[in-house]
């Protein structure tokens, strides 16, 4: 998955502040009724029985199990890795998480304990989750959590440059910060781009968010930080997976989406699985383009999971806190 | 011009709301002469599971409150029900068949048991709990804990004995799922009225109506489930069968007594049944 850096296909458009701005602002409308009923629309189908236990292994392996507290330990970060090696210590059969995200500092931890699990680190950067700090900061963030060997970065994007229009900023921050993802052997860390859609106020905005993420070179748009009310909703994902789609289409380059913040049982996380697949296609049914950012998820995933092999509801006392 | 008749649906009682069976399936209650009474709601099992997910919740609130707080809720159901006592008398005639001296009788026995129960919360512990005499320079204090989310099966007895099953539960600190009795469910959900309006935390008692048959066996094999009460389980092989379910995560068990004559005082028993005891050590002058 090596795509370069900028987009050939949309050089022009980045020139200048104001070819990027005719780009975005030229990006058709988000009809907002129509956008909302379509995510309704398909949070109504009705997954069971193979499916339903397809689409919960599924989900596990697409959880960024996450833990983003100022009163986090090296201690819970050990403890939340094991976890995500081994989601249900009672099952083998119970895929891993996809990744642990946690603050920078803590990257070394986890990746010592998860190893060479196959299981990601990423860190959230940049200032998370306000990313309110000079930029040369922001840079030094990204490449302290590369070097203590984050496999993904999660950065935020300066909402108020955003807001105000100056496009060409956030750009560039995007661009800068993926290049301080490279690492001295040539690979780099995969770039998520958090856009903390609770900020953006509009549709229109999140649609306009994602292509200029997408053109910067992003590898994942994420909807939020989890820090702000309301995170991932439906009809937000919703559009982000037809940029993705539409990105596709026109540069050939695949994009992954990651809801954060919110969804916390197993019946919220298969509406958005139904979503990707009719939006997108099967082909963003993997971990490697779908991700959820989530810790209360998990146990939920894993309780519907037990209910599937043993036949009897199972109950919070038989997986740990965190 | 006559008036158009107000007709009560009879829903489900959970997490304080009252809520249609989420299966939209309802069943026909007769009265005694078996005539139409009212159609009740069908629960199923996820109506099962979203009253334990309820009463779960509700948990931690509820056995957290003083027991003298929880004495004075429960009073106050006792309250609330004697000034509906009408209500419950033309219900109890009207469902059963009985006279209304009986139906007063079972109403006064019910609001009695309530407050009688209500007086236990803040003494149950002074009566069952011990210091412990040990070697060593110790305080050793055992004291009773709640169990849990309680599943009742409740007795035939509509207002009295379904009052007899619950109120010795909650004083206690547990919450309950309540399946209420099959042919006379109606009763339940206008209690459940009265719960809605006293004070009661919502979650803290959640009622369903429906199929014994169908929502128990759920119930006996749920993980987050810590005792079941079978006192309304007239089905021998049904209640062997929840019992062996119920064995899976070690939940205390009620064995039936579905003829149980309510009118009689009971003792403490229903209280201390759905009891943990927890025994502190405590060092001595230091």
């Amino acid at each position: 998955m090596s795509t370069p850096a900028t987009s050939a296909v949309y050089d022009d458009v980045v020139r200048t502040d104001s070819s990027l701005r005719r780009f975005l602002h030229g990006l058709p409308g988000v009809d907002q009724v129509g956008c909302e009923a379509r995510a309704a629309g398909l949070a109504t189908r009705s997954i069971k029985t193979t499916s339903k236990a397809w689409a919960i292994d599924l989900a596990i392996r697409m959880v960024d199990l996450t833990t983003l507290e100022g009163q986090d330990t090296h201690g819970k970060v050990r403890a939340l890795a094991s976890k995500a090696m081994r989601p249900d210590p009672a099952d083998p059969t119970c895929p891993a998480t996809a990744a642990v995200c946690v603050y920078p500092d803590m990257v070394a931890t986890a990746k010592q304990t998860l190893g060479d699990s196959g299981v990601h680190v990423a860190a959230v950067a940049t200032a998370f989750p306000s990313g309110r700090a000079a930029m040369d900061i922001k840079l030094a963030d990204t490449r302290d959590a590369v070097e203590a060997g984050a496999d993904e970065i999660d950065m935020v994007i300066d909402r108020g440059a955003f807001l105000s229009g100056r496009y060409l900023q956030v750009f560039e921050e995007i661009a800068q910060v993926r290049a301080a993802c490279a690492r001295p052997d040539g690979t780099s860390a995969h770039l998520k781009v958090i856009f903390e859609t609770g900020e953006l106020q509009t549709y229109d905005n999140v649609r306009r968010a994602s292509w200029l993420a997408m053109m910067a070179g992003g590898h994942f748009i994420k909807t939020s930080t989890g820090k702000v009310q309301p995170a991932a909703t439906l009809p937000v994902t919703l559009i982000m997976l037809e940029a993705v789609r539409d990105f596709r289409d026109q540069t050939g380059q695949m994009v992954g989406v990651k809801p954060a913040g919110g969804i916390k049982t197993t019946k919220d996380a298969i509406k958005y699985l139904v979503m990707v697949n009719e939006t997108c296609g099967d082909d963003w049914l993997d971990p490697d383009w779908f991700r959820f950012g989530a810790s209360t998820l998990l146990n939920d995933l894993l309780m519907q999971r037990t209910k599937m092999t043993t036949g009897r509801y199972s109950g919070p006392d038989y997986f740990t806190l965190d | 011009m006559s008036r158009i008749d107000v007709r009560k649906t009879y829903k489900l009682y959970i997490g304080g709301q009252f809520p249609r069976s989420e299966s939209g399936r309802s069943y026909v209650v007769n009265d005694a002469k078996g005539r139409l009474l009212a159609n009740a709601a069908q629960a199923s099992r996820k109506d099962a599971r979203d009253a334990v997910v309820a009463a779960r919740s509700a948990f931690p609130g509820w056995s957290g409150k003083t027991a003298y707080n929880r004495a004075q809720v429960v009073y106050r159901v006792a309250e609330v029900l004697e000034g509906r006592r009408e209500q419950f008398e033309a219900e109890l005639r009207a469902a059963e068949g009985i006279s209304p001296a009986r139906a007063r009788t079972y109403v006064d026995a019910a609001i009695d048991r309530l407050v009688w129960y209500a007086g236990w919360a803040d003494k149950i512990t002074q009566v069952v709990g011990n210091a412990n005499p040990v070697a060593g320079p110790f305080f050793n204090l055992s004291t009773p804990e709640p169990s849990g989310v309680i599943a009742v099966i409740a007795p035939r007895g509509p207002l009295l004995g379904l009052v007899s099953v619950v109120a010795p539960l909650i004083v206690t600190g547990n919450t309950v799922v309540v399946v209420a009795s099959e042919d006379n469910p109606l009763t339940a959900i206008t209690l459940g009225e009265v719960m809605a309006t006293s004070d009661l935390p919502g979650g803290v008692v959640n009622v369903l109506t429906g199929s014994q048959a169908e929502i128990a066996p759920w119930l006996a094999s749920h993980m987050d489930v810590n005792g079941i009460d079978l006192t309304g389980v007239d089905d021998a092989a049904l209640a062997v069968d929840l019992e062996v379910a119920a064995a899976d995560n070690l939940k205390r068990v009620r064995r039936p007594a579905p003829d149980t004559d309510w009118l009689v005082q009971p003792d403490l028993d229903r209280m201390t049944r759905f009891l943990e005891t927890k025994t502190v050590w405590h060092p001595i002058g230091v």
